[in-house]
C-alpha cells in the first residue's frame, strides 16, 4: 500500500510526515524543548537536587583530647561527608558558630571521654542545625553511623568482652544511595510525557487555531492518517530522547544498565502510545495551542512530577494521591525502568506494570479516536 | 451541481442559518453576500460536510453533504475564510503537501493552475508566512485547485487583500469559470457580487433575494439620488426631514436619498431637493439620479 504508487504521486501520509518534520526542524522554540530540556533536566536534577551531602563543616569541642576523641574526629573527617571547620574551646562558642551558618554539626566530647568508654559507658553529644530539617537528620545519621563504626572498631580490638551485637546494613542495587538512580528514570517518565503528550497535543491544536485543520478534514485524508501522521515524528524524536537521557544517564551519572535493553526500549515505546494518545485526547479537548498546554501542564506533567513517586516516595503519601498516583502511567512506567536499569529484572518480574500500560494504551488511544471527530465542533 | 433544501443550524442561541433554499447550476459564480454573522461561513461549513445540518438537507456535485460526504470531500475544493495555509512552509511545499493529501502531484495537474501559479512560481522558494496578502491568496487557491475540484467554496477570499490583488483575483476566477468550474464565493464586499452570474443577499441567516446582480438592481423601483454639499453630517440629517423621502444614507463621498413618489419626475424632484438644501443653508449642492447598486437593494431588503 505504502508504495504501491509507481508514478510521481508522493504518498499521502508520508507527505504528511515530511509536512510534519519540516514544521519540528524549522521552530527553534519546537527543537529547544524537545532536545534542549531533556539534558538541561537529567543534568539539573542529576547534580543539583541530590538528596547526598558532602564535605559538610563541623566543629569540635574536645575536652578530653585523647586517643579515642581525636581518632573519632579523625574518622569522621576523613569519611568525606564532613569537613573540620573549626575546633571550640568552650561551650560559649558554640551558638556563634551555629548562628553564623558556617558549621552544620557540632561533635562535643566530655572530659572523661576515655575513660567512660573503657567502661562500656562512651558519652558524647552530637548537635545539628535543624533550621535545615532534612540536611540535620542526614548529617546526624551520617555521624551515627560512623561513631557506630567506630565503636565496633574499638571492641573488636579488645578480647574477651562481652558480646557484641553487629548490625550490619547493606543498600541493595544502590549501596552508595546515589540520588541519580532515583532522578534519571524520573527525567525518562517527565520528559518522554511532556514530549510525546505535550507537543503532539499542541501541534493538533496549532492545526485548528490556524485553521489549516478545516483543510485537512475537507481533504481525503482519514482520521487515523492524519493523527499517525502527527504522532510518528514525536515517536521517532522521543525515542531519540529517552536513549539520550538512558545515555547521559550512564556516563555522566554512572548509572547501570543490568536488565535487556530491548525490553527497556519496547517499555519505552508503550509509554510514548500512552502518552502519545493522551496528548491526542488532550488535543480534542482543547481549541488552541495555549488551552492544550495548560491542559497537558497542569494534568500531565504536575501528576508526573509529583504523585508518580518521582520525587516523593508514594508510600508516605495520604491515601487518596496514592489511589490518583495508580491511574498515572509514570507511576508504572518509573517502576519498569527502575527495575530494568537497576535491579536487572525482566518481564517475569514486570509483567503486571507492562499489561496495566497496555491497557492504558489501548483505553486512551480508543477514547481518543472516539473523541476526534472529522467534522468541526 | 449544489442544491440545498430547508437547511438550518443553530448554535446554543444563535440560529446561524435558517431555512434556506437555493441551487447552483453547473459553470457558475454564485455569489453569497452578507455582512460579518450573516451565516455564510457556517452554511459553507455544512456543504463541505464540516459541520452537520440541524434539519434540512444538501447535495454537492450530486453528492449528499451527510450521507457521502466522505466522496464529496474528493469531489471539491475548499478555501476557508483565513488562508489556511502553513506558514512555515515554502509555496512550493505547501502546494506539494496539499496536492499529495488529495493524491495527485503539482505536475500532474500543472495545467490547471498555471495562470495563477505562474505569478508566484517566482516565489515558490518563500516561506508563506512572508508572502502578501494577495500572494497568499492566489497560493491558497493555487491550493485549494489542485485537485481538480467539480465544485470549489471559496469563503470571503477578498478579505485582507488589497483591491488590486481583488481584481486580479475575480479575473482568475472568471478564467476558471470559462473552464466549467463551478464555485461558491462568500464576500461581505457588495462591489463583488457585481462579478458573480448570480447572487444571494443573506443577512441573520436568512435570504433575503436570489438572482443575477441586474435581476437585483432592477427589483429597486424607487427614485435614487445621489446628494453632497459642503457638510455631509448636516446633510443627511437634513434630507432625513424632506417630504416624501424614504431613506438617506452615506454612500461613498454622496449621501444616498430614496423618494418614495415614483411619478414626480426627475428633474423636478431635483430642483425640489436643492431649494430644500439652500433654504437649509447648504453650499456647494450637487445633486444627479443615481442607478441603484446592489449595496442599495441591500439596505432596501434589510429595512423590510
Amino acid at each position: 500500500m505504502l508504495f504501491s504508487n509507481t508514478s510521481s504521486r508522493p504518498n499521502r501520509f508520508l507527505a504528511f510526515v515530511a509536512k510534519e518534520f519540516r514544521h519540528i526542524l524549522r521552530d527553534r522554540r519546537t527543537l529547544l524543548i524537545l532536545f534542549g530540556m531533556p539534558v538541561a533536566q537529567v543534568l539539573l536534577f542529576g547534580f543539583v537536587l541530590t538528596n547526598e551531602i558532602k564535605n559538610a563543616s563541623i566543629a569540635v569541642f574536645d575536652q578530653s583530647k585523647d586517643a579515642s576523641s581525636v581518632g573519632l574526629t579523625n574518622k569522621l573527617t576523613s569519611s568525606g561527608y564532613f569537613r573540620l571547620d573549626r575546633n571550640l574551646s568552650s561551650t560559649e562558642e558554640l551558638e556563634p558558630a551555629f548562628r553564623s551558618g558556617k558549621i552544620k554539626l557540632a561533635v562535643i566530647f566530655p572530659p572523661d571521654f576515655a575513660q567512660k568508654l573503657q567502661t562500656g559507658d562512651g558519652q558524647l553529644q552530637i548537635i545539628g542545625d535543624a533550621s535545615d530539617p532534612n540536611t540535620a537528620t542526614t548529617l546526624i545519621n551520617y555521624a551515627n553511623a560512623i561513631i557506630l563504626d567506630y565503636r565496633q572498631q574499638l571492641l573488636a580490638g579488645q578480647s574477651g568482652d562481652a558480646p557484641v551485637i553487629r548490625i550490619e546494613t547493606r543498600m541493595r542495587y544502590n549501596p552508595e544511595q546515589k540520588a541519580v538512580f532515583n532522578f534519571v528514570p524520573g527525567v525518562m517518565t517527565l520528559i518522554l510525557m511532556l514530549v510525546s503528550a505535550m507537543m503532539t497535543s499542541i501541534t493538533i491544536a496549532r492545526e485548528k487555531e490556524l485553521g489549516t485543520m478545516e483543510v485537512l478534514l475537507v481533504s481525503p485524508l482519514k482520521p487515523i492518517q492524519i493523527i499517525l501522521g502527527k504522532t510518528a515524528p514525536y515517536l521517532v524524536l522521543t525515542m531519540i530522547n529517552a536513549a539520550l537521557v538512558v545515555v547521559l544517564g550512564l556516563t555522566v551519572f554512572g548509572m547501570p544498565l543490568r536488565g535487556s535493553i530491548l525490553l527497556l526500549t519496547f517499555e519505552c515505546v508503550l509509554y510514548m502510545f500512552v502518552a502519545l494518545s493522551l496528548g491526542i485526547f488532550i488535543s480534542t479537548r482543547s481549541a488552541n495551542q495555549q488551552q492544550a498546554m495548560f491542559m497537558s501542564a497542569l494534568g500531565l506533567m504536575m501528576p508526573t512530577m509529583l504523585l508518580s513517586g518521582f520525587i516523593f516516595p508514594r508510600e508516605s503519601m495520604p491515601q487518596i494521591l496514592q489511589a490518583i498516583g495508580t491511574a498515572i502511567p509514570a507511576t508504572w512506567f518509573n517502576t519498569i525502568v527502575k527495575g530494568i536499569m537497576i535491579k536487572g529484572v525482566g518481564l517475569d518480574v514486570l509483567w503486571k506494570e507492562s499489561l496495566i500500560m497496555v491497557g492504558m494504551a489501548l483505553f486512551f488511544l480508543a477514547i481518543s479516536m472516539r473523541n476526534f471527530k472529522d467534522r468541526l465542533e | 451541481m449544489i442544491n440545498i433544501d430547508h437547511l438550518s443550524k443553530s448554535f446554543a442561541a444563535v440560529q446561524a442559518v435558517k431555512d434556506i433554499t437555493l441551487s447552483v447550476e453547473q459553470g457558475e459564480i454564485f455569489g453569497i453576500i452578507g455582512p460579518d454573522g450573516a451565516g455564510k461561513t457556517t452554511l459553507f461549513r455544512m456543504l463541505t460536510s464540516l459541520m452537520l445540518p440541524d434539519s434540512g438537507s444538501a447535495s454537492v456535485a450530486g453528492l449528499d453533504v451527510v450521507k457521502d460526504y466522505k466522496r464529496l470531500r474528493q469531489a471539491i475544493g475548499y478555501m476557508p475564510g483565513r488562508f489556511s495555509l502553513y506558514q512555515d512552509l515554502t509555496v512550493e511545499e505547501n502546494l506539494g503537501f496539499f496536492a499529495a493529501v488529495f493524491g495527485t502531484s503539482i505536475r500532474e495537474n500543472y495545467d490547471l493552475i498555471a495562470p495563477i501559479y505562474s505569478q508566484i512560481e517566482p516565489f515558490k522558494a518563500r516561506r508563506a508566512g512572508a508572502l502578501s496578502g494577495g500572494m497568499k491568496q492566489k497560493l491558497a487557491l493555487c491550493c485549494a485547485l489542485i485537485h481538480k475540484p467539480e465544485v470549489l467554496f471559496l469563503d470571503e477570499p477578498g478579505t485582507g487583500v488589497d483591491p488590486v490583488s481583488r481584481k486580479e483575483f475575480w479575473d482568475m476566477l472568471g478564467n476558471l469559470r470559462k473552464q466549467g468550474l463551478t464555485m461558491l464565493v462568500s464576500t461581505p464586499y457588495m462591489d463583488e457580487a457585481a462579478l458573480c452570474s448570480r447572487v444571494a443577499l443573506m443577512q441573520k441567516g436568512e435570504i433575503m433575494a436570489i438572482d443575477t446582480p441586474d435581476g437585483i438592481t432592477k427589483a429597486f423601483q424607487m427614485p435614487l439620488y445621489a446628494v453632497r454639499s459642503d457638510n455631509m453630517y448636516q446633510l443627511i440629517k437634513d434630507l432625513r426631514t424632506l417630504d416624501g423621502m424614504a431613506d438617506c444614507y452615506a454612500f461613498g463621498e454622496f449621501a444616498h436619498l430614496k423618494m418614495l413618489d415614483t411619478a414626480t419626475p426627475a428633474d423636478i424632484a431635483t430642483t425640489r431637493i436643492t431649494d430644500f438644501l439652500q433654504a437649509k443653508n447648504h453650499r456647494n449642492v450637487e445633486i444627479k439620479t443615481a442607478a441603484p447598486t446592489v449595496e442599495d437593494c441591500f439596505i432596501e431588503l434589510m429595512r423590510n
